[in-house]
């Protein structure tokens, strides 16, 4: 509700804006994470040798300075951390909007919005609810759905993927996530104040789009040719 | 033209408030559409009942008082105030849906009139110069570049309407407050407050209940002085100065 009060003592820490570039910032570190993890399961296609090697390589980085699983460690708990914020400040931001608008329109027109930029909230649930089963799948449990070995990283991964059905549960997810960064990569260029001009405007749109075709097309190659039988 | 319209009637603000169905016949397409609404105004009158209460001042696209969301559009389907949309945007037939801007920040006073004074309170908590009184400065001692002056212009069009928060999703007044943010820090005489500025003028939003920017570009499409969506990306980043600066 309006208040005919003025604010004393603000403080920028607290603004909405804050959320925001926690957001961005936390969002950024994502993007870098999901890049990696592609290159990663591009490995597939260099066969079960490469790719388990790949696999038990990123346990072994950094000994003996560190201990087994090491860096892996540091690089999730950064990746828990920025969940955590990530997630939190949606959270904030999303009941902040649902509070700010409390009397609906009847009728409401969408003009210059995306559709990716108007589904950020529910696809990123979409993509929290794949991520948990994702974890279940070949990293937490290892659920193997073919009911074979778990074990092995690349049979795991063929196995999982021979199914149809769950090829399509992946294909969805990257379809979530393509449009989560679609729209996410230029919101957190305009959010921490990088697109000023009308140029760097256009930049950050395109590279959002170039971010989500990339990452959402390179994690679906495995998926698509291991059910086409080409990764066996 | 012939016209059916649904239009949002609340008596005060405490009331609760509905939609109604007025028709009303033989309107001309070179009518804006206030004078739309003032006619259907005197067929009520004539009719003994309470006419609908809009907001009007200048009636010349300058002033930015009247604030209708009409068919789900902040100002309707062209980019400029109510007051210079014109009925040739209709045709015969159409059936309008009117209501007033939604947001906890700007309530409903009666029908389609919202209270805006969030706005003033934002422009109050920062969004000026402190300078001394007296005659005006020789326009030459300060010398402003051209392409900022030029862009501290552009975005001093704002004229307050409020459509950016009507058009938003999230009710953010993100696009008033970065033009506002924009017009006095591309400017000399806007630097000693510059970072104080952003900081008190977001917390003042925050308060009034606005929401956050996601940075959709709705507010920008609604904008009748077409303020562009980087002056939100300049109100972030003088944020983001202003944070550094442990402001």
């Amino acid at each position: 509700m309006a208040t005919p009060t003025l604010v004393k003592g603000a403080r920028a820490t607290r603004s909405t804006i804050t959320l925001k570039l926690l957001m961005a910032a936390s969002g950024l570190a994502f993007i870098g994470f999901v890049l990696a993890h592609m290159y990663g399961n591009l490995k597939a296609f260099a066969g079960h040798d490469a790719f388990n090697e790949y696999a038990h390589h990123l346990r072994t980085i950094g000994e003996p300075m560190l201990p087994e699983s090491g860096l892996l460690w540091i690089l999730r708990t950064g990746l828990i951390v920025a969940l955590v914020v990530h997630v939190a400040s949606a959270a904030a931001l999303w009941r902040r909007a649902n509070r700010a608008r409390p009397v609906a329109y009847q009728v409401k027109k969408n003009v210059a919005s995306s559709l990716s930029s108007r589904t950020m909230r529910w696809g990123g649930l979409t993509i929290l609810a794949f991520l948990v089963w994702h974890l279940l799948n070949f990293t937490i449990v290892k659920v193997n759905p073919s009911g074979g070995a778990t074990d092995d990283p690349y049979n795991l991964l063929v196995d999982t993927f021979d199914l149809w059905w769950m090829t399509i549960i992946y294909l969805v997810a990257m379809a979530a996530l393509a449009m989560h960064l679609h729209h996410g990569v230029w919101s957190a260029c305009q959010t921490l104040g990088l697109t000023n001009t009308a140029v760097s405007r256009q930049r950050a749109k395109l590279a959002g789009w170039v971010i989500a075709v990339v990452v959402a097309g390179g994690f679906s190659l495995v998926p698509l040719f291991t059910v086409f039988g080409v990764i066996d | 033209m012939n016209l059916t319209l649904n239009i949002w009637r609340q008596p005060n603000a405490d009331a609760p408030g509905a939609m109604h169905a007025y028709a009303v016949e033989g309107i001309s397409e070179d009518m804006s559409f206030l004078e739309m609404l003032d006619v259907l105004n005197e067929q009520l009158n004539a009719q003994g009942e309470e006419p609908i209460a809009f907001d009007h001042d200048c009636r010349e696209g300058i002033c930015g008082t009247c604030s209708l969301m009409i068919n789900g559009q902040a100002h309707g389907p062209e980019v400029t105030t109510t007051c210079q949309l014109h009925m040739r945007s209709f045709t015969d037939g159409d059936s309008i849906t009117i209501e007033p801007w939604r947001a906890g920040a700007f309530p409903v006073v009666k029908d389609l009139v919202v209270d805006r004074g969030a706005f003033d309170r934002i422009i109050q908590s920062g969004g000026y110069i402190s300078a001394n009184t007296g005659s005006a400065p020789e326009a030459n001692s300060v010398p402003a570049p051209r392409d900022k002056a030029m862009r501290a212009f552009n975005v001093a069009t704002c004229i307050g309407c409020g459509a950016c928060v009507a058009a938003c999703p999230n009710g953010s007044a993100s696009l008033f407050m970065g033009a506002k943010i924009t017009h006095l820090g591309e400017l000399p005489q806007g630097q000693p407050e510059r970072y104080t500025r952003v900081v008190d003028m977001v917390a003042q939003h925050d308060h009034e209940g606005f929401g956050g920017c996601t940075n959709i570009g709705e507010c920008a499409s609604a904008c009748p002085k077409e303020i562009p969506l980087d002056v939100i990306s300049q109100l972030n980043k003088d944020l983001r100065t202003a944070l550094k600066q442990g402001k």
